[in-house]
C-alpha cells in the first residue's frame, strides 16, 4: 500500500466516484421526501373526514352526505374474482417459461407473446371485455366482465415475475434436490416455490394493488353504476370500484360535496393498496421465520 | 419417504428381505403417481402459457376484426395523415393523437429514466443495508397507488402549482400529464432496474474491484453492462405504463382533439380518447371503428417498441 502513489487519473477517478455517491444520495433523498409529501397529501386530505358511515352508505345522486358502501364492495369482490382467476394461470405460465420451455423458436415465440400481451394498455383490454361481454355474449357491463377483463390484465405480469423469481433460485438448490431422486414437480413444489415465494408474493402485491386501483378496464367493462344494494354477490349486476368512483364524482356527479367525497374516497383507495401490501407480507415473515429455523 | 428408515432399526437382523421388498412396493406405487402428477403439471404449465397467448389473440382478433371496418368508410391517408378529428362531420383523422402520444411517451421518459436508474443504483448498490430494506418497501408500496389518484392529485395539487408558475390560465396539457406519468412510471422502473442490477452475480463486481475500480467505475462498466437486459426490460414497462396509462391522462391532459403546439396546450392522446368517446358511440358506427382503429394503434405501437428493445438487449447481450 505504501508503494503506492496515485497517478492525477487516480485521484480524478475518486473524486468523480465521492461526486457520484453524494448525488445518488441526494436523489434518493429528494426522491423519499416526494414520496412522502404525496401519501401525507392524499391521506391528510381524506382521512380526517372518514367514518364507518361513509364507508357502508349508499352513493347519493343529488344530496349531500353520500356513502361508498357498494363501490368499495365492488372493489374488493372484482379484485378477489381476478385474482382467483389469474394467479393459477399466471403462475403456471411464469413456471413453465422459467423451467420447462426449451430453447427454441416456439419458446421465442411464447416470450415475445408475454411481452407484448404484458405492454397491451389496460385500455385495450378494457374494450376487449366491452367486445367480449357486451357485445359478443351481450349481458351489458357487469362485476364478470370487470373481473375476467382484469385477470387478463394481471396475467403477463404474474407471469413476469414468477419467472423472474424462479430463476432467480439458484442452480446449485435445484441439483441437491434431483440428486435426492426427485421429480421435477416435486423439485418445483418443494424447493422452488418455497425459495422464490418472496419474490413471487410481492409480485402477487403489486398485481393486486394495480388491479384493486383501475379503473379503465372497470369503466368499459363494469360501468359507472351500482345495482343500488349493499353485498350485491350477483356476478351479473353492474359493478362500479372505487377507482372508477373517485373519477366519476370527479367529473361527472352533482352532489355538492363531490370535492370532500372525491378527496375520501382517494385516501380510502391509497389506505386499501398500503394495508393490502401489509396484509399480503404477513404470510412472508411466517415462511422467513420457518426458514431461518 | 421417511417409512423405510424409521422401519430399519426395528426389523434389523431378522429379516432383512421383507423391508426391502416393503420399500420396492411401496417405490412402485407411489413412484407412479408422482410420474403421473410429475407429468399433469408440466401439461397445466403449458397449458397455462397457451392460455397467455390466447388472450393475445383474443385482443388482436376482437379489436382487428372492429378496427379494419374503418377503412371501409374512410381512407387510410386520412386516418393517418389528417389532424382533424371531428367525428359529427365524420372526419377522423388521428394524427393528432398519434404525435401526441409519441411526444408525451418521450417527454416521460426524458424525466422518468435518469431518476429511475439512479434510484435503482442507489439501492443496488450504494445504499448501505438498513436504507435498502426502507426504500425498496416504500417504491413497492408507490407502485400500487392508483393511476386515478395520481390523476386525482394531479388536477388538485399540480395543475395550480403549474397554472402560477408558467402563468398560463388552464395548466393543462403534455408537460402535466408527463409529470403525473413519471411519477407513476418511476417506481415501477427503478424496482425493476434494482432487481435486475442486484442479479448481477457478486464476483463479477468482486473482479472489478481487484482491478482497483472505484465503486463508480464498478457501477458503470461492470455492474450495468451486465444489468443491461433487466433495465431494458424496466424500461418497457414503464414505456408501457405511460403509452398505455388512461385514467390517470385524462384528468390532467385537457382532451380537445388537437395537436399539442406548446407544453400547457390542451390536447389528446390515443387512450384518453378512447376512453372519453367510447362509451357514447354505437357499436356499428364509423366512430366506434375508429376508436377501435385508435386501439389497435396503441397495441402495434407496443409492439414494435417491444421488438425494437429485444433487439437492442440481444445485441448488448452478444458482447458481454
Amino acid at each position: 500500500m505504501s508503494s503506492f502513489t496515485p497517478t492525477r487519473k487516480n485521484r480524478r477517478a475518486l473524486i468523480w466516484d465521492k461526486a457520484a455517491t453524494g448525488s445518488f444520495y441526494a436523489l434518493g433523498a429528494a426522491v423519499l421526501l416526494f414520496i412522502f409529501w404525496l401519501l401525507y397529501t392524499i391521506l391528510s386530505k381524506g382521512l380526517p373526514g372518514i367514518n364507518l358511515q361513509f364507508l357502508t352508505k349508499l352513493p347519493e345522486e343529488i344530496d349531500v352526505g353520500g356513502g361508498i358502501g357498494p363501490v368499495l364492495f365492488n372493489s374488493f369482490y372484482i379484485l378477489i374474482l381476478s385474482l382467483i382467476i389469474s394467479i393459477p394461470i399466471g403462475l403456471g405460465a411464469g413456471i413453465y417459461m422459467a423451467e420447462y420451455a426449451p430453447k427454441n423458436k416456439f419458446t421465442e415465440g411464447l416470450r415475445i407473446c408475454v411481452e407484448t400481451l404484458s405492454s397491451v394498455p389496460s385500455i385495450v383490454f378494457g374494450m376487449l371485455g366491452l367486445a367480449i361481454f357486451a357485445e359478443y355474449f351481450d349481458i351489458g357491463l357487469t362485476i364478470l366482465g370487470g373481473a375476467v377483463s382484469l385477470a387478463f390484465l394481471n396475467l403477463p405480469t404474474l407471469a413476469r415475475v414468477t419467472e423472474e423469481a424462479v430463476r432467480a433460485v439458484p442452480i446449485e438448490l435445484r441439483n441437491a434436490s434431483y440428486a435426492l431422486g426427485t421429480t421435477k414437480f416435486q423439485t418445483i413444489r418443494t424447493v422452488i416455490l418455497p425459495v422464490s415465494l418472496h419474490a413471487i408474493v410481492t409480485g402477487i402485491c403489486l398485481v393486486a394493488g394495480r388491479a384493486f386501483g383501475e379503473s379503465a378496464v372497470i369503466i368499459l367493462t363494469a360501468g359507472l353504476s351500482t345495482s343500488g344494494e349493499m353485498w350485491d354477490f350477483n356476478l351479473f349486476s353492474p359493478g362500479e370500484t372505487l377507482a372508477v368512483h373517485l373519477w366519476y364524482v370527479h367529473s361527472e356527479a352533482i352532489v355538492e360535496d363531490a370535492k370532500q367525497i372525491a378527496d375520501k374516497s382517494a385516501a380510502v383507495l391509497v389506505f386499501v393498496v398500503l394495508f393490502l401490501n401489509l396484509l399480503f407480507r404477513v404470510p412472508l415473515w411466517f415462511n422467513n421465520r420457518k426458514l431461518k429455523k | 419417504m421417511s417409512t423405510p428408515v424409521h422401519d430399519l432399526p426395528a426389523q434389523k437382523g431378522t429379516l432383512l428381505q421383507t423391508p426391502v421388498q416393503q420399500s420396492s412396493r411401496w417405490k412402485r406405487g407411489r413412484g407412479s403417481r408422482v410420474r403421473f402428477t410429475n407429468g399433469l403439471f408440466k401439461y397445466y404449465f403449458l397449458f397455462s402459457i397457451l392460455a397467455l397467448c390466447l388472450v393475445l389473440a383474443l385482443v388482436i382478433f376482437f379489436i382487428g376484426k372492429t378496427a379494419i371496418l374503418t377503412f371501409k368508410d374512410i381512407s387510410l391517408a386520412q386516418f393517418f395523415l389528417s389532424f382533424d378529428w371531428t367525428p359529427e362531420e365524420g372526419k377522423f383523422g388521428a394524427a393528432s393523437f398519434i404525435v401526441n402520444t409519441i411526444s408525451l411517451t418521450a417527454l416521460t421518459l426524458l424525466f422518468a429514466v435518469p431518476i429511475s436508474i439512479g434510484m435503482a443504483i442507489l439501492i443496488a448498490e450504494i445504499a448501505p443495508k438498513w436504507l435498502k430494506s426502507f426504500i425498496r418497501p416504500i417504491l413497492d408500496l408507490l407502485v400500487g397507488i392508483p393511476s386515478v389518484v395520481y390523476g386525482y392529485l394531479g388536477l388538485t395539487v399540480l395543475i395550480p402549482i403549474i397554472r402560477t408558475l408558467s402563468g398560463e390560465n388552464l395548466g393543462d396539457g403534455l408537460l402535466a400529464a408527463s409529470l403525473v406519468l413519471t411519477i407513476m412510471i418511476l417506481p415501477t422502473v427503478s424496482r425493476i432496474s434494482d432487481d435486475a442490477i442486484s442479479a448481477v452475480p457478486k464476483k463479477y463486481r468482486e473482479a472489478a474491484y481487484a482491478l482497483g475500480s472505484t465503486r463508480l467505475q464498478v457501477i458503470m462498466k461492470v455492474v450495468l453492462p451486465a444489468a443491461a437486459r433487466g433495465i431494458a426490460a424496466a424500461i418497457i414497462l414503464g414505456m408501457t405504463r405511460a403509452i398505455g396509462e388512461t385514467m390517470a391522462v385524462v384528468m390532467v391532459i385537457g382532451n380537445t382533439a388537437q395537436l399539442a403546439t406548446s407544453l400547457f396546450s390542451p390536447t389528446s392522446v390515443l387512450t384518453s380518447n378512447i376512453v372519453m368517446q367510447i362509451s357514447n358511440v354505437e357499436f356499428d358506427s364509423t366512430w366506434n371503428y375508429a376508436l377501435h382503429m385508435m386501439a389497435f394503434l396503441l397495441l402495434v405501437i407496443s409492439f414494435g417498441l417491444i421488438m425494437i428493445i429485444r433487439l437492442i438487449s440481444r445485441k448488448r447481450g452478444d458482447v458481454a
